[in-house]
Order: C-alpha cells, then sequence, then structure tokens
C-alpha cells in the first residue's frame, strides 16, 4: 500500500484551457467522494459513537434516549470479568493462532508455487498456474459448503487419511486444540500448576491449547484458497528479478539454494512486504467461513473477533460491545501492520550487498 | 542446455567437489522427474475438491456419505439440481445476484474511472486531499464496517432495498487507484490535441480516453463482478427479507442447514458449484489477462 501522490507531469502553455478544470475534478470526483463518505466515513464515526453508548438496537442511535456510557463496553470486553470478556479472550486466542500459522504458510506455499512455475523451461506452465489459482476466484461460501463435505466424518479427506491407517477427527466438531491432542499423546492431560493463571478469563494452559481441529480446517482453506493469488504477486515479482544477477551467482559457484536465499529473495522484499500484509490483514478478519460454517462452534473455538462482534451486535442486540470489539479489532490490525513494516523496513545495506546491487543498477 | 551444464561443471570444479560432467546430467534429469511430480501431485491436491465437488452433486446422499471419493457416481441423479431449482427459493437468488452485480459492475466501471481520472490529469484543489483519502479507505479493514453500514443504511432509511445493497457496492477505492495509476501511464498528447480542438472535459474523457483505458476498465470489470458476485458480509447486514436474499447469503443458510434435513452435501454441493459458474467462465474468459494483471497492478 504505496501512498505516493504522483504529480502530473506540468504542460506549458496550457493554462487558458485549463479554467473548467477546477468545476470538472469536483464534479468527476464527486459519486466516490459522496459514497465513500455516506458509507464509510460517517458509518465509521456512528459505530464509534455506538461503542460509548448503550443503544439497544431500537430506534436510533442518534436520538436523545441513547445515553453516553464512557468506556464501558471497552471495560466489558476486556476487563469486565464476565462472559463478555471470556468470549473476547477465546476469540482473540483462536484468531491469534490462525493468524500466526497461516500466514507464514502461506506465504511460504505461494511463494514455493511461483518458483516452480516461474523456471525458464516449463511443460504446461499455463495448466499449473491455472490450477493453483482457481481456488481464489471462488467465494469463500462456496468453498466454505466444500470444505464442510470434504473435512466431514465420512469425508474425502478422512477416506486418504484412512488408506494410510489413520481415524481421521470429526473435523468441524472436534473443539479439541492440536497443541493439547500432541501433548495428551505424550501423558500431560492437564495443566501445570503455572498455567493456571491466564489472560482475558482463559488460562495459559488454554491460550497455549492451539487452534481446535476444527479451526485448523478453516486454516487449511485459508492456505488453499489464498496461496494462488499470492502466487501471481511472486510471479510477477520474480519475472523483474534481474536474470544476470543469477547467472553471475552461478558463476561464482552458488548452489541453487544459495541463489535463492542470497540473490532471489533479497530482490522479492518488496512483494514479500505486501503478501504478508495482505496476509496479515486478512487474517484477523475470517468472518464470512464462520458465519457459513461453523457459527463459532465447536465449544467456541472458530469464534473470531469479527464474528463475536457481528454476534454481539446483531444476534444479541448489545450493540455498543460489538462496536467495541470491532473498534479493538481494528486497532490490532493497524498495530501489527506498523509493527510488520517496521519488522521488514529496509535496513541499510553492506557493502557486499551493495555491491551485488550495482551489478542491476548498471544496466540502465 | 549444454551451455549450463558446462557452467555447472565448472562450478563443481572450483568448489572441489568430486563430481563429473555425467553426473550431473543424471541428476539434472531426476530433479526434472522430481519438479513435474510435485507439480503434478500439487495440481491434483488443488484440482480434485472441484471435480468431487460436481461429481457428488450428481450423487444420492447415500452415496455421498458412503463413497466421497469416486468421480463417477453409480447412480447418477439429476435430484439435487431439481430441488434447487423447483422446490426452493434458488432462482430467486440467483436473479437477485445478478441484479446486484451488474449494476454494482456497470457503476464501478463508470465512477471509478471518472474519479481516476480527476485524480490523473485534472488540476484544482483539493486533489492531494482527495486521493489521501481513497488510500486511507483502501486501509480500513472491511469486517470492522459490518455493523456502521447497517447503522447508515438504517438512519437513512434504505435498509433492506436493492438501493442499500447496491450504492455502497458503487465505488472501490482500490479501483480508483488503478484507474489513476493507468491513465497516469498513457501519453497526454491525444488529449490536448482534442481539447485545442475545443472538446470539453467530459466529452475528452469519454471518446478519447475512456476507449484508450480497456485494459484497465477490464481489470475494474473482472474485480468488482468477481468481488459483488461473492459478496457476502454486507448482504448479511443491508437485507434481511427472503425476497433480497443473494446466492452467497442464500446457499451459507442452506449450509448451516436451515433449510435441509441430514446433511444433504448433493444439494449444497450443486448450489454452491452453480453460484461458482459465473465466476469460473469469466475467469477462463480473461484467463490471460488476469494472470497479467496483477503484474501490472503490482508495478504501480
Amino acid at each position: 500500500m504505496t501512498t505516493q501522490v504522483s504529480k502530473t507531469p506540468r504542460r506549458a502553455g496550457a493554462s487558458g484551457l485549463r479554467r473548467g478544470e477546477g468545476v470538472a475534478g469536483w464534479l468527476f470526483t464527486a459519486p466516490v467522494i459522496i459514497i465513500l463518505g455516506l458509507f464509510l466515513f460517517i458509518p465509521v464515526l456512528m459505530a464509534l459513537w455506538v461503542s460509548f453508548s448503550d443503544w439497544n438496537g431500537r430506534g436510533s442511535p442518534l436520538s436523545s434516549s441513547v445515553d453516553f456510557v464512557g468506556l464501558e463496553n471497552y471495560a466489558a470486553v476486556t476487563t469486565g470479568g464476565g462472559l463478555a470478556e471470556r468470549n473476547f479472550g477465546i476469540s482473540l486466542r483462536n484468531i491469534a493462532w490462525y493468524v500466526v500459522l497461516v500466514v507464514p504458510l502461506q506465504t511460504a506455499l505461494a511463494l514455493f508455487l511461483a518458483v516452480l512455475v516461474s523456471r525458464a523451461v516449463l511443460r504446461g506452465r499455463g495448466f499449473f498456474r491455472t490450477a493453483f489459482y482457481f481456488p481464489s476466484v471462488t467465494s469463500s461460501v462456496a468453498i466454505t459448503v466444500l470444505w464442510l463435505f470434504l473435512f466431514s466424518t465420512t469425508g474425502v479427506v478422512n477416506e486418504v487419511l484412512s488408506w494410510v491407517g489413520i481415524t481421521g477427527p470429526n473435523w468441524f466438531n472436534d473443539p479439541r486444540g492440536i497443541f493439547h491432542i500432541g501433548l495428551s499423546a505424550v501423558g500431560v492431560d492437564s495443566a501445570p500448576e503455572a498455567l493456571s493463571s491466564g489472560f482475558l478469563g482463559i488460562s495459559w494452559w488454554d491460550w497455549f491449547a492451539g487452534p481446535s481441529v476444527a479451526l485448523f480446517a478453516f486454516m487449511l482453506m485459508a492456505i488453499f484458497t489464498t496461496s494462488g493469488t499470492f502466487m501471481l504477486l511472486f510471479i510477477a515479482a520474480l519475472q523483474n528479478v534481474g536474470v544476470e544477477l543469477g547467472e553471475a551467482g552461478m558463476m561464482d559457484g552458488a548452489s541453487g539454494w544459495q541463489r535463492f536465499w542470497h540473490i532471489t529473495l533479497p530482490q522479492l522484499r518488496p512483494t514479500l512486504f505486501t503478501v504478508l500484509t495482505l496476509g496479515l490483514i486478512g487474517g484477523w478478519q475470517v468472518f464470512e467461513q464462520i458465519y457459513t460454517g461453523t457459527q463459532g462452534g465447536p465449544a467456541k473455538t472458530t469464534l473470531t473477533p469479527a464474528y463475536l462482534s457481528y454476534q454481539a451486535a446483531f444476534q444479541n442486540q448489545d450493540w455498543g460491545q460489538g462496536s467495541a470489539i470491532a473498534f479493538i479489532l481494528f486497532l490490532i490490525i493497524i498495530f501489527f501492520a506498523l509493527v510488520q513494516r517496521w519488522v521488514l523496513r529496509e535496513r541499510p545495506v553492506s557493502k557486499r550487498r551493495a555491491a551485488q546491487y550495482q551489478v542491476k543498477g548498471q544496466k540502465p | 542446455m549444454t551451455v549450463t551444464a558446462v557452467g555447472d561443471t565448472a562450478v563443481v570444479t572450483e568448489a572441489g567437489a568430486p563430481r563429473v560432467g555425467r553426473t550431473g546430467r543424471a541428476t539434472r534429469i531426476w530433479s526434472q522427474v522430481l519438479l513435474y511430480a510435485v507439480l503434478i501431485v500439487l495440481a491434483l491436491i488443488y484440482i480434485y475438491p472441484f471435480l468431487v465437488q460436481v461429481a457428488t452433486s450428481f450423487k444420492t446422499d447415500a452415496e455421498a456419505a458412503a463413497d466421497p471419493i469416486s468421480l463417477i457416481p453409480t447412480v447418477f441423479t439429476w435430484a439435487a439440481y431439481e430441488l434447487l431449482f423447483s422446490r426452493s427459493d434458488f432462482p430467486l437468488w440467483f436473479m437477485n445476484s445478478a441484479i446486484v452485480t451488474i449494476c454494482v459492475t456497470l457503476g464501478r466501471v463508470f465512477f471509478v474511472s471518472l474519479a481516476g481520472y480527476a485524480l490523473a490529469r485534472l488540476k484544482f484543489r483539493g486533489r492531494a486531499v482527495i486521493f489521501a483519502l481513497v488510500i486511507a479507505v483502501m486501509a480500513v479493514p472491511g469486517v470492522v464496517l459490518l455493523i456502521p453500514k447497517f447503522l447508515v443504511l438504517n438512519q437513512i432509511g434504505i435498509y433492506d432495498s436493492y438501493a442499500g445493497m447496491i450504492l455502497p457496492l458503487l465505488v472501490d477505492a482500490a479501483g480508483v487507484f488503478i484507474m489513476k495509476n493507468f491513465f497516469e501511464s498513457i501519453p497526454v498528447s491525444i488529449e490536448e490535441q482534442a481539447r485545442i480542438d475545443g472538446a470539453g472535459t467530459f466529452r475528452v474523457f469519454w471518446s478519447i480516453v475512456l476507449p484508450m483505458a480497456r485494459p484497465a476498465l477490464i481489470t475494474i470489470i473482472i474485480l468488482s463482478f468477481q468481488g459483488s458476485w461473492n459478496e457476502l458480509s454486507h448482504f448479511i447486514v443491508s437485507t434481511q427479507s427472503p425476497e433480497l436474499t443473494t446466492l452467497t447469503k442464500g446457499v451459507a443458510s442452506l449450509a448451516s442447514g436451515q433449510l435441509s434435513q441430514g446433511s444433504q452435501y448433493p444439494l449444497k454441493l450443486a448450489a454452491a458449484a452453480i453460484m461458482t459458474i459465473p465466476v469460473a467462465v469469466m475467469f477462463f474468459i480473461f484467463q490471460k489477462r488476469i494472470m497479467n494483471t496483477t503484474e501490472g497492478g503490482l508495478k504501480g
């Protein structure tokens, strides 16, 4: 998301023809301004107000009977000690595991696919690209329906697992955390004393449960549907990577892996940044899959903040809390996007690496 | 090929590894075999679910549960499709999705290119501010807008109407961004000529600039068609009556079992398959362009 405001090239001697331009400019942009203003800026302001109010869904939130309650709604979901706090904690636990595992995996898979289909000599390149990209064009509803079938008890995935002697779980009805399953396999079934305290109404033991089996199925779905889109971004970036640099590396005796790691990957940094940022922003917002598939179940292990926000407002008529959750989510997303930007920032380049880039710099 | 092989051998000698050219060639062949094997397995994983989806939609409920993996139904039946089209609201959902998608796509193409042109070419006070706002909008996560959108639609009285479904989707900040970038990339001289000949700003835009912008317009058409056809969350918060249910909302309710008894996978998968057809057709028509668009989009 670059924010460069580029200037129109200066044109000399045209000022006489440009008198109506101010009016035209505003007329041309008016539809965009009106719609974005009406359905984006004003709504956000209204929701901000609702998150500080006790509006219960009846009448207008702007009417005089609605009272300002300060930070009450925010407090209820973060420190209230009740169900609201616990639900919010659970949703954060779920989505944190989701983001931590999905974002790196989908990025790595997308890059892997892109490298595979970008080989200089490859038969059926178009076919493979199409195959990997196709899941990305389908709607989240259609893909969720398909996933519910594939991962049902008698579904395709369990059938395939049974070929190698594994009895697959009842995926979308299994609330066990995958790390807890792993621990119970080595005989640890309950929390050590140190983990019985907690945060946001959930014990540390439950925080470290990992994603539930049900959520894990959703994570696989996310990786399946997004890797194609991100693959396209990487393919485009790979085409811009200078071939001569790779050849120079080859002459210097670098192996394929070394060439990729030290020559190609550094040049992909901007795209890597884009993909990670898009993945992160998308990851925190999981909603439609949950709405279509599990509605937060089993045992709230697929509850996401976005779905919780929807549920609080539209089903429980607790609009203040729903809005508060949405704004906290907003802040979290912005926070992590900025952190990521900082972590992946351009660092001063070492002399050795600067020399590598010089090769490309000389070309134009 | 041979040149690289020679290069490779040279590399190997330099590194001091005791390898000869012939081994290098064998390794190369094996790595080719491995490459294609990996690609084919991956492609199978990506495609097979969709083949199973279509196959299962023609199976009976019992067979779908007993033998989920086969691609050929033992008993071929249209039952799921008959049920969808003759005894459910599916045709209505389809029509609603079509109406919304067509309106949104036409509207977006027009408004987004108008604004993109103004931001790229016209000089007026406030242009930088407008562009900054468009960028800011792109950064707002959509899910945060669920409650806000409902509040405003409700407040201005277009909740649960086509207007409420269509108007908020008519403009897309990313589209404005794409069009602006495109207009900046085409030479200004032709427009200048038309201006000197006395054509008004809108005329220049409509009959000279827009025809030149075909590639970018197709990008916008693809994005908005796909976006509005697949849209769900906006329709959840903007409608409630059954007459305004779109495909996404309707099939989602099918999935959560609100309309059906038991698992009924053939029915659900048939519905999901049909709703995928329009975007799939769109995809295959513009396949070349989609694969290249992203490159252009990324450079911008």
